[in-house]
């Protein structure tokens, strides 16, 4: 078998013989990880569910875990991570076929993804995965009594909770936050739930109750403190929850899922961090990102020092730059590094780079 | 890769990049150009003012954003199918090979076809895939798999040491004599301006062994062999090392492909007694292709009407400056789609040199607005057919294999004496 793989090997170069695989089956086993839009299901009006059918390595997941998926838009590929709401047994359940991996999305503004992957995406598009990860998930055996609290699109880990495990969990409270009636993401299948008994919905709607004070709980759920807690939503309710629990004495029983941790915004000049050597240099938003690494000490891949050669190119983990030239700002914007050229380059903000 | 110089470790006071070609206008007051060249020949950009070249410089730069901000799925679209098509080319041919020594009618049409769909691959994969892929065409794609850092080629040449040469070396300082080598590769005479010795008095055979063997002379010229050579004795061990480490990687990308296409392909067709056939069809598909891509390269820069540049003029040099010299130092060549497709556009040198980082689909979209600018600004814009412009070069080989014409002193005579200096060189060295 390693013979035939040499020998596979000795006749692609200088491809690898997954280059031509690639090309008759890019969803077999042992290929990246690959998935195909199957359908593209609206949930809301500015929500929709991505069903995916994965390459034969998918792995599947645990509940309440996400993956990260890789679109191209305009010919860019973009990053994002998105939680899995279909069943981890591979079973069809709510619409999904058996065998299909969902993500429901909601097109957040100046969402470039979720807006593509809500109005434009078509059925038959190959779309990059990763295996799914995460540790927002459900312990075994579970908890006695839970609650989930979620707003606007952090119902989607909740929802992959709930149709693999709600048969298990004995207690469930779920208090729900959108803007109105009509943006509730599965709006339907959770109100049946709470009508067959089987949780306790509250929905708190911006536009009947206000944004959601978390001093409401008492009322909602007035044993709160003695539930496990779930949460996923946007930043603003996961601080200020963190501290309302802190402020309880149990920051223990919230568990907690953060997607989108900090947002940058670009700034004129700001702080270059070269990771792997470990410094830190301030530089100006005119001084290329290769002179400020040089003049630190920082030993710099260089070549022609006017953005042609891409022989200063290293990988960005995080942060924005902004082109010397046309002033254009680029941020990264996934987890996934970015390989941005640094003679052209100036930090706008700050940036991370892995050099 | 050039580490970075030595510096003082406290603060640094220049407040702007320290590249002027980054900027269009320039804080030193710029000089005029002269008219005429050391060699006396007219300079093509005398009459530009600073003043023309920088709103040419603003022009182009706006021309470039424009493009570069409508890239979009349709470019992405475009080099992942040659890419697709190239890979098809290549297994297709491969396969047929396996069965290259069967005769119909005395005649292998397996090898014909074999032999001539690997040549078209090889020279798809070396010229709008890898050379385009390596200048960074593709990475705004974020495709791990299209992108310059990633990308190694179907060619003796490391990806990395070719793209030093290549991106860095060639498209910085394009034409400017002593600090271009692609101007000749050190073993052509292509300008009047160069130096004649001895040595290029026998250029036609270095030319035409140069095309035949080209993968090679790139690998050997990138691993800068020639530098080595006249200069071992005096580098460092700081620069021996590296040396090495070049070439060993050399040795080891040239074993590679050779196992493949001399000996691991030509060993799977010996199952249906082909295996003769499939390594001749190999050696006929990289000999193609090094006569092609040598071909294609030569009109870029050696026709007749293509300037060179002294080293001393592109001090401090703008960017609008650098964008004059980039079309002032390129020739294109004309010709159908497929055409441009074969020599990886290529055929738009003018446009390659003045946006090495454009996806090379839309060189030909912007072609005719360059032609114009140049026009406007009364600047020759080089082009014509691939056989008018490679049969130029190949005559100028022969024309500047002998020293220039100067008046008052015949050529023989300036031939007789450096001989004679040689001998003498040679005499000397043997009694030391």
């Amino acid at each position: 078998m390693r013979g035939a793989r040499k020998v596979a090997e000795a006749l692609a170069t200088p491809l690898v013989p997954d280059d031509y695989l690639d090309l008759l089956d890019p969803m077999r086993a042992g290929a990246d990880l690959r998935g195909r839009i199957v359908e593209v299901r609206p949930e809301t009006a500015d929500a929709a569910t991505v069903v995916i059918r994965p390459g034969r390595g998918w792995q599947g997941h645990v509940p309440g875990q996400y993956i990260r998926i890789g679109v191209d838009i305009d010919g860019v590929r973009h990053w994002r991570a998105y939680s899995l709401t279909h069943r981890a047994d591979g079973s069809a359940a709510a619409g999904i076929p058996a065998g299909c991996i969902a993500i429901t999305t909601k097109a957040i503004p100046d969402g470039k993804v979720s807006h593509h992957l809500v109005r434009r995406a078509t059925p038959g598009t190959l779309v990059m995965l990763d295996q799914a990860t995460g540790d927002f998930t459900l312990p075994t055996p579970a908890p006695a009594k839970v609650l989930f609290l979620t707003a606007g699109s952090g119902i989607t880990p909740v929802m992959g909770m709930l149709r693999n495990h709600l048969p298990e969990l004995a207690d469930v409270a779920h208090v729900h936050c959108a803007p109105s009636e009509r943006d509730v993401i599965f709006h339907r299948e959770l109100a049946g739930h709470h009508d067959a008994g089987r949780l306790a919905l509250s929905l708190n709607l911006d536009d009947v109750h206000g944004v959601l004070d978390l001093a409401r709980l008492d009322t909602l759920v007035p044993d709160w403190r003695e539930r496990e807690t779930w949460l996923c939503g946007p930043t603003a309710l996961l601080d200020a929850a963190e501290k309302h629990w802190a402020n309880a004495g149990l920051p223990e029983r919230l568990h907690v899922e953060r997607f989108r941790p900090s947002v940058v915004e670009p700034g004129e000049g700001g702080t270059v961090t070269f990771a792997r050597s470990s410094r830190v240099v301030d530089a100006d938003g005119a001084t290329a990102i290769l002179d400020a690494g040089e003049d630190a000490g920082v030993l710099m891949p260089s070549g022609c020092r006017m953005g042609i050669c891409f022989g200063c190119v290293v990988p960005m983990r995080s942060g924005a730059i902004r082109d010397l030239r046309t002033g254009e700002v680029t941020v990264h914007e996934s987890d996934e590094p970015l390989p941005v050229q640094t003679c052209v380059n100036a930090v706008a903000g700050s940036c991370e780079l892995d050099l | 890769m050039t580490l970075a110089p030595q510096r003082p470790a406290h603060g640094s006071t220049k407040p702007q990049g320290i590249n002027p070609r980054l900027r269009v206008e320039s804080d030193a007051p710029r000089p005029q150009r002269p008219a005429l060249k050391k060699s006396g020949r007219p300079n093509p950009a005398a009459h530009l003012s600073p003043e023309q070249i920088e709103t040419l410089g603003h022009e182009l730069d706006a021309l470039r954003k424009e493009v570069m901000d409508s890239r979009g799925a349709k470019d992405a679209a475009y080099i992942r199918k040659v890419i697709k098509v190239q890979r098809y080319l290549e297994m297709g041919s491969r396969a047929a090979l396996l069965f290259s020594n069967v005769k119909v009618k005395g005649f292998r049409p397996a090898w014909w076809i074999g032999t001539a769909g690997l040549s078209v691959a090889k020279i798809l994969e070396n010229m709008e895939i890898g050379h385009n892929v390596m200048h960074g065409q593709w990475d705004w794609m974020r495709d791990p798999k299209i992108h310059s850092t990633a990308w190694e080629w179907d060619n003796a040449s490391p990806a990395s040491q070719w793209k030093h040469s290549h991106n860095e070396i060639h498209h910085t300082f394009t034409n400017v004599l002593g600090r271009d080598n692609d101007l000749g590769y050190g073993i052509l005479r292509v300008d009047e301006d160069q130096k004649w010795s001895l040595f290029y008095l026998f250029q036609p055979i270095w030319h035409v062994g140069n095309a035949l063997m080209f993968e090679y002379s790139i690998a050997a010229y990138d691993l800068e062999l020639g530098g080595y050579l006249a200069k071992k004795n005096r580098m460092s061990e700081l620069e021996l090392a590296k040396f090495r480490a070049d070439r060993d990687e050399v040795f080891a990308k040239i074993k590679r492909q050779a196992t493949k296409d001399y000996l691991v392909h030509p060993a799977l067709s010996a199952v249906t007694g082909s295996a003769r056939t499939t390594l001749t069809a190999n050696v006929v598909a990289n000999l193609v292709r090094n006569v092609w891509t040598n071909t294609v390269i030569i009109c870029g820069h050696f026709p007749p009407g293509i300037a060179t540049f002294e080293k001393t003029s592109i001090d401090g040099e703008t960017r609008g400056e650098w964008y004059l010299r980039q079309m002032l130092g390129s020739g294109n060549i004309s010709g159908t789609k497929a055409m441009h497709v074969m020599t990886g556009n290529l055929s738009h040198q003018i446009e390659h040199h003045l946006f090495p980082d454009m996806p090379s689909n839309r060189y030909a979209e912007i072609a005719p607005r360059i032609r114009d600018l140049m026009a406007r600004n009364d600047l020759p814009y080089v082009t014509g057919s691939l056989w008018k412009q490679a049969g130029s070069v190949y005559w100028k080989v022969v024309q500047l294999s002998l020293p220039n014409k100067v008046e008052g002193r015949r050529r023989r005579d300036v031939i007789r004496l450096e001989i004679a200096k040689a001998r003498r060189k040679r005499r000397l060295g043997r009694r030391f």
